[in-house]
């Protein structure tokens, strides 16, 4: 049997998405009544529920409001990169405090995460791409960010990763990065939250929103009301709705990374591995498992993401060429989630546009896992102190309002 | 053309196909098995031929009929064995055949996926030399091999009874049949057993040859574990506040079966809770219509029903296909209301072992793939307050490994639903994720397109 030409037929309907509708495990909240708090927070992702747990830290009261489950969706089911390496510089400071948090799991949320220090590799495959990271190790050298990479090459190269494929040639090593498990490490935020005493109310979404002149009043439509002076927007891909409420906006795109997962193999790779031009990064969990991305999903409805066959063939083909060893193992799972994109490649992180204590923080293009602790500190300093504890201005949403600004002066 | 896709070769897929040859079409019939005839009539490799009559008993003619009309079908049918479905999406199928990528667009799609063993563990269940009722059956009929020498049967269903009789008809030396259902589940299911009183004398028949043979048969029995050092020894068990230990060589075991939905969940089918077999199912009519136009669902993948139904659903769910691509078809055979109160009949006989989560030890092995106990599913599940399944796949891997949740996905849940306190319906069930099982990362990189530089926007690095 061989694959038929012609173009590929449109997609069915999909009247139930699995664990949709029909599924009671997804009931509604039973949060009723008006709440009041110092800081509100829409999203329970990495970013929201560590902002809550910091708050708290400070002493401010928390109601946290997630859609589903916390840490269900990006934060939950990302690749579970914990890594610097490769970066722009502008997230460097942000990035570096977020490794300091990392270095302190248990302590923030109770359990390790499978959390492993293992040093991050980025690959090349050409002459050019090597110059390319020996440019970038330059950079990060003269901005003074204390990254100790180390550029790997020639035979040194080969004897130290001799499990690579032959058409990497040489790296840059970032000793300091790791990997973890991001469907322990997201939720154990939100669950840190609440035990340090936030209201943390899942499956609760968000139908209007206002201020009242002198606080933010949220509202699910089915009895229950919040109200507080600060707002934080963490809603991830879904971000934008909130934000156009309150006269913002960005041109977000959701993207969906394709992911795998083998069965679990003899110990070979001990670090977590990136490819300078992408399409493959991969790690290997304690069991043996390696998990492994590139490529794209498509979305399936608003909320998930599949996986694209033919993006499977895709990755499956960069492991094989990348991974040698494992040719032969057998995936057991792809998957794909729904994450937030900018056309710049950075985050939008700061105030609103016409409320200065509504404070943006979504559209983490693929690094909201490393950095989501220390955004979350950030937002908490801010709000407790009226200013952030790493330097944040590249990131604010006005940087997309200049031709908006400029209309509107006119 | 008009592709219509078939997957699974047993009695509902192959009645399928017959009412779809006769009205002019030519499908496509997918199957892993090398040779047609699902689970109940799998057959053995040409080398291994034996007659009918010893590998399917009393089912031999009903066998023999459905190989027959295969016999003349085979030439009018695209026949794929020795092929995994396992990923569908947009209409199309990927397959992977002796270990080669392809895909198959269709129009139309019946899906006839059957079922596997039903599996509540018990402590020791993963000692070498423990079976599932399933596993024990292809050993017997596909290689005419017997688990053993000495072997007991456990659990409840009809397939107990069947594989312990099979094994026993064939030389086993069969130490004892133990049903955790309750002594008078027959009795109970009496009204609804003569629904198919042929069926029904069957059952009876069988449960008297083995009686006959000297075959202990207990009901009313809770398996309290199989012993042994390197591999099983012993069966320790309860019935009627005594304690026995049979010593053995082989544990078969199974507690009835349960509907391969994976593919249909990949369709994007709706899912229903079903009271009878207590079980997600995917949503379908009387006549095998999902909620997907264009895609069908028939035999035991859909409800377990058992292998005389499945023939008839295979039928029904072929001719309503026909009628929905607009093909004269004959007025569809309705389902003998039969069908139904048989299949409730078949759980009315062997009811799940009430207080299986309650009575299951913190130390059992629940999960083989990844190596996850009752206890830890439990703080998990109180710990984090998690009611609901996939909540719970994401906090401790459970459905996570090789056979993503298909072996544990049942037991899990009614842990689950136990710890917290909620129906078993209340925890939903696990999404199916491709592949449907395991695949080689080689043979998948065979069907990319030659390598490209990453689109800038893809790059992720």
């Amino acid at each position: 049997m061989t694959e038929e030409a012609g173009p590929q037929p449109a997609a069915q309907a999909r009247p139930d998405p699995p664990g949709g509708t029909s599924q009671p495990g997804s009931s509604r909240s039973l949060a009723h009544g008006k709440l009041e708090a110092d800081v509100a927070i829409v999203g329970g992702g990495i970013v929201g529920s560590s902002a809550a747990l910091f708050l708290r830290r400070l002493g401010l009261s928390v109601v946290l409001l997630e859609r589903g489950l916390c840490g269900a969706s990006a934060s939950g089911v990302n690749y579970g990169g914990v890594r610097i390496n490769g970066r722009a510089p502008v997230q460097l400071p942000l990035a570096l405090r977020s490794r300091a948090l990392w270095e302190q799991l248990p302590a923030l949320i109770g359990i390790d995460g499978e959390y492993q220090r293992s040093g991050h590799l980025k690959v090349a495959r050409s002459e050019a791409d090597l110059a390319s990271l020996q440019a970038y190790a330059d950079r990060v050298r003269d901005v003074g960010a204390p990254l100790e990479l180390e550029m790997v090459t020639g035979a040194a190269f080969r004897r130290r990763y001799p499990w690579l494929g032959p058409r990497a040639i040489g790296a840059c090593w970032s000793p300091g990065d790791g990997h973890a498990n991001p469907r322990l490490v997201s939720p154990a935020f939100a669950l840190a939250a609440r035990a340090a005493g936030a209201r943390v109310i899942e499956h609760c979404e968000v139908r209007h929103c206002s201020h009242d002149g002198r606080a933010f009043v949220l509202a699910d439509g089915q009895g229950l009301e919040v109200r507080a002076p600060w707002l934080l927007n963490c809603a991830g891909a879904w971000a934008l709705p909130l934000a156009r409420r309150f006269g913002d906006d960005a041109p977000m795109s959701s993207i969906h990374p394709g992911m795998a997962v083998t069965e679990p193999m003899p110990l070979f790779m001990d670090i977590n591995i990136g490819v300078e031009g992408g399409g493959i990064y991969g790690r290997q969990t304690g069991r043996g498992n390696c998990v492994l991305g590139g490529s794209r999903g498509d979305a399936r409805d608003p909320l998930h993401a599949q996986p694209r066959a033919a993006a499977m063939a895709e990755l499956c083909q960069r492991i094989a060429e990348l991974f040698p060893p494992l040719a032969h193992a057998h995936i057991i799972r792809f998957w794909s989630g729904v994450e937030g994109a900018l056309p710049d490649h950075q985050p939008v992180i700061g105030p609103g546009s016409r409320h200065a204590q509504l404070l943006h923080a979504f559209g983490f293009c693929g690094a909201g896992f490393q950095t989501g602790p220390a955004v979350g500190e950030a937002l908490a300093h801010w709000v407790a102190h009226g200013r952030p504890t790493v330097p944040l201005d590249a990131f604010g949403i006005h940087r997309f309002s200049s031709t908006t600004t400029l209309k509107e002066h006119a | 053309m008009t592709v219509v896709a078939i997957v699974g070769a047993g009695p509902a897929g192959l009645r399928a196909a017959e009412q779809l040859v006769a009205a002019g079409l030519r499908p496509v019939l997918l199957d892993e098995s090398p040779r047609v005839g699902g689970q109940i009539y799998r057959q053995p490799p040409p080398a291994l031929q034996r007659p009918a009559r010893e590998l399917y008993g009393f089912a031999a003619p009903r066998a023999q009929a459905l190989f027959d009309r295969w016999a003349a079908l085979q030439p009018q049918v695209d026949h794929c064995p020795g092929t995994l479905a396992w990923h569908l999406q947009d209409r199309r199928l990927h397959l992977l055949q002796d270990g080669l990528p392809s895909t198959l667009r269709f129009d139309a799609l019946v899906l006839a996926t059957g079922a596997t063993d039903r599996v509540l563990p018990f402590p020791g269940w993963t000692l070498p030399g423990v079976f599932t009722l399933g596993a024990a059956q292809v050993a017997l009929k596909a290689q005419a091999t017997l688990l053993g020498p000495r072997i007991v049967f456990a659990g409840t269903g009809p397939l107990l009874y069947l594989v312990a009789w099979q094994y026993a008809k064939a030389g086993a030396d069969v130490r004892a049949v133990l049903d955790v259902a309750p002594s008078d589940a027959p009795r109970r299911a009496l009204p609804q057993l003569l629904s198919r009183p042929g069926l029904a004398l069957q059952g009876a028949l069988l449960l008297a040859r083995l009686r006959l043979m000297g075959v202990p048969v207990q009901r009313g029995v809770r398996l309290l574990g199989a012993d042994g050092d390197a591999r099983v020894q012993a069966l320790r068990w309860q019935a009627a506040g005594q304690t026995r230990s049979t010593p053995c060589d082989a544990v078969a075991f199974g507690h009835g079966l349960r509907s391969e939905t994976q593919l249909a969940d990949l369709a994007g089918c709706a899912f229903d809770w079903d009271e009878v077999d207590q079980a997600w199912l995917p949503r379908c009519d009387a006549q095998g219509r999902s909620s997907v136009p264009g895609v069908y669902l028939a035999g035991d993948g859909a409800a377990i029903r058992g292998a005389d139904a499945a023939e008839r659903a295979g039928a029904r769910a072929a001719q309503a296909l026909l009628a929905d691509l607009g093909r004269p078809v004959p007025p569809p055979t309705p389902a003998p209301p039969a069908d139904e109160r048989w299949r409730r009949a078949l759980q009315a006989l062997s009811p799940l072992p009430a207080g299986w989560a309650a009575h299951t030890p913190d130390e059992l092995l629940v999960c083989r793939c990844e190596e996850i106990t009752a206890g830890e599913l439990r703080a998990e599940a109180r710990h984090s307050g998690a009611h609901e399944l996939n909540r719970l796949k994401a906090l401790t891997r459970i459905g996570m490994g090789r056979c993503q949740g298909r072996m544990c996905g049942a037991a899990a849940a009614r842990l689950l639903a136990h710890a917290a306190g909620v129906p078993l319906q209340a925890v939903g069930r696990l999404r199916t994720q491709p592949p449907v099982k395991p695949v080689p990362v080689q043979a998948l990189a065979a069907a990319a397109p030659p390598a490209m530089p990453v689109p800038e926007d893809q790059r992720d690095d």
